[in-house]
């Protein structure tokens, strides 16, 4: 696979929240708006990209018996480390998110990543592999967050968006308005997917009769 | 004489036929809650009339587009989606604005029913769906009661029990007419006891679901209540009260969404029982009719799996 790809697919094809379904607790939890979607993206980015290029470098040093443990030490420095720096520049946005920020050590699709990814690859694909990965959650959790924010709240980015007579779905901001929208996201891009393979098999179908043909005639 | 007349016509089972179907069913439901209707119509004039219009209206127009989008066949002319609608709008106050009636209608066809797979694969009762989506969403307009015929604010009858405001309660014989504040079609026992008799004699609905789930609330009450030192109106005040009748009569003994087998209808019912009884009295809303169906809803395919009748001559237990 080239290093396009390794970063691309993070985005759409293999996007850890819509195509691998992963992390779904933090992203039920923390997309109530969207400027938490996008703090909790940059943080879980940033993590992702430091301990998957040093688990990458070191993942001939690592033993292979316990490896998991190995992660999670690396994992829960940097985790560290983001907090203690959203805590000093950010604290308004540390005090929304919460247990969130620290239960990023125990997340699935960073450990996911350095099991799957990193600790077969070297450095440079590991990083673009992290970086796509951010990226496609960050995006999925914006928009969800969109979704939730709108409905829920009447604002984006918490600007408010109607006038104040239309009382907004106060469920869109409560648990189940997470689980329903992500639902919804999801059944949708099933959909398209579904549409998209039909299209394929029907189009390679018909070229498969025209050979057919060409072949019957040619004969 | 052609000669097809004499031919020997094989088929297969049923041979039977009987001219129930969902349609006729719907129907006769659709009967069933017409003295709910009346009785609606007569205590909040105007206002029940412009509400059980917009979620029917809805209720319809979604499942349409639902069904189109969806690309199936469209299936609107078996009442089904009348009826959500209807029931929807029983379980809603008079004032609520029409937009959100719409929002509860559109909600419980498309979330609650067609995005399951449609008619028989729901899991919740589509009505309750919607109820629980727009009391979650705005519930101070879910809970803006008015009295019947003058309109004028009040608490529901549970209301004022959990609020401690005894003395104002209205009597048990206004509960049984339904001349007290509630939403529009549960406030009237007469209206709904009728339609209740209808389906039953019928055979829609089966006595088992009702009567353990009325039972079980009156004998919790009753138990209750003699601990408190109430006597026996204290029961009946449940009974009739807020939307166990509407409930327990229309909404248990949605076919999809409850149990098949004797015992799980059985346990269903007493299921719901314990269950409202729990959050009337000790949770923090007054009613609790629209959610604890609504969890008995999740228990369904369960009760149905261990409560399956032994095949006759098959063997007793799994070692």
């Amino acid at each position: 696979m080239g290093l396009g790809k390794e970063f691309s697919k993070g985005i759409l094809r293999e996007n850890p929240l819509f195509r691998l379904t992963l992390g779904m607790c933090p992203s039920l939890a923390i997309t109530t708006s969207v400027n938490n979607a996008l703090g909790m993206g940059v943080a879980f980015t940033s993590v992702l990209l430091a301990s998957n290029m040093a688990i990458s470098a070191l993942r001939k040093i690592i033993p292979e018996s316990i490896r998991i443990p190995c992660y999670i030490v690396i994992i829960a420095a940097f985790v560290t480390v983001t907090e203690m720096l959203m805590q000093a520049y950010m604290p308004e946005l540390f005090e929304s998110l919460g247990i969130f920020i620290p239960l990023i050590v125990v997340n699935c699709i960073i450990l996911g990543r350095a099991e799957a990814f990193a600790s077969k690859n070297t450095v440079l694909p590991s990083f673009l592999d992290g970086l796509g990965m951010g990226i496609g959650y960050t995006l999925a959790l914006v928009i969800v967050s969109t979704f939730r924010e709108v409905l829920g709240a009447g604002t984006f980015l918490g600007y408010p968006l109607f006038a104040d007579s239309v009382p907004s779905a106060l469920i869109m901001i409560l648990p189940p308005g997470g689980f329903i929208t992500l639902g919804c996201v999801l059944a949708f891009l099933n959909l398209m997917q579904n549409r998209k393979m039909a299209k394929r098999n029907r189009v390679t179908q018909l070229r498969m009769k025209q050979q057919a043909a060409q072949q019957i005639s040619s004969n | 004489m052609n000669n097809q007349d004499n031919l020997l016509i094989i088929s297969s089972s049923p041979h039977l036929h009987s001219r129930n179907s969902v349609t006729t069913a719907m129907r006769d439901v659709l009967i069933a809650l017409t003295p709910a209707l009346i009785a609606s119509l007569y205590f909040f004039r105007l206002a029940a009339a412009k509400v059980i219009l917009t979620c029917i209206f809805v209720a319809v127009l979604s499942e349409v587009i639902a069904q189109k989008i969806m690309k199936k066949e469209v299936t609107v002319d078996d009442y089904s989606a009348v009826v959500t609608g209807l029931l929807l709008a029983f379980c809603l106050p008079a004032t609520l604005p029409l937009w959100m009636a719409a929002v509860g209608a559109g909600t419980a066809i498309i979330i609650g029913k067609q995005l399951f797979g449609g008619l028989g694969n729901n899991i919740f009762n589509p009505a309750l769906v919607g109820r629980a989506v727009l009391l979650a969403s705005w519930p101070v307009a879910m809970t803006t009661w008015t009295t019947s015929l003058d309109g004028v604010t009040t608490a529901t009858p549970l209301g004022m029990l959990k609020g401690g405001m005894v003395e104002q309660l209205p009597s048990l014989w206004q509960l049984f007419t339904g001349n007290v504040g509630g939403s529009l079609g549960e406030t009237c026992a007469l209206a709904l006891i009728i339609g209740a008799l209808y389906l039953l004699y019928k055979g829609h609905i089966n006595w088992r679901i009702p009567f353990s789930y009325l039972g079980t609330v009156f004998v919790l009450t009753a138990l209750l209540g003699a601990f408190k030192g109430e006597g026996l109106w204290y029961p009946c005040y449940h009974l009739l009260a807020g939307g166990l009748l509407l409930g327990a009569f229309f909404m248990a003994t949605d076919w999809v969404t409850s149990p098949l087998t004797k015992k799980g209808k059985f346990i269903f019912g007493f299921g719901c029982g314990l269950l409202t009884v729990l959050i009337r009295l000790k949770g923090g809303y007054p009613e609790g009719v629209c959610y604890s169906i609504l969890l008995m809803n999740m228990v369904t395919p369960l009760l149905d799996r261990y409560t399956k009748a032994r095949v006759f001559g098959g063997v007793s237990k799994h070692a």
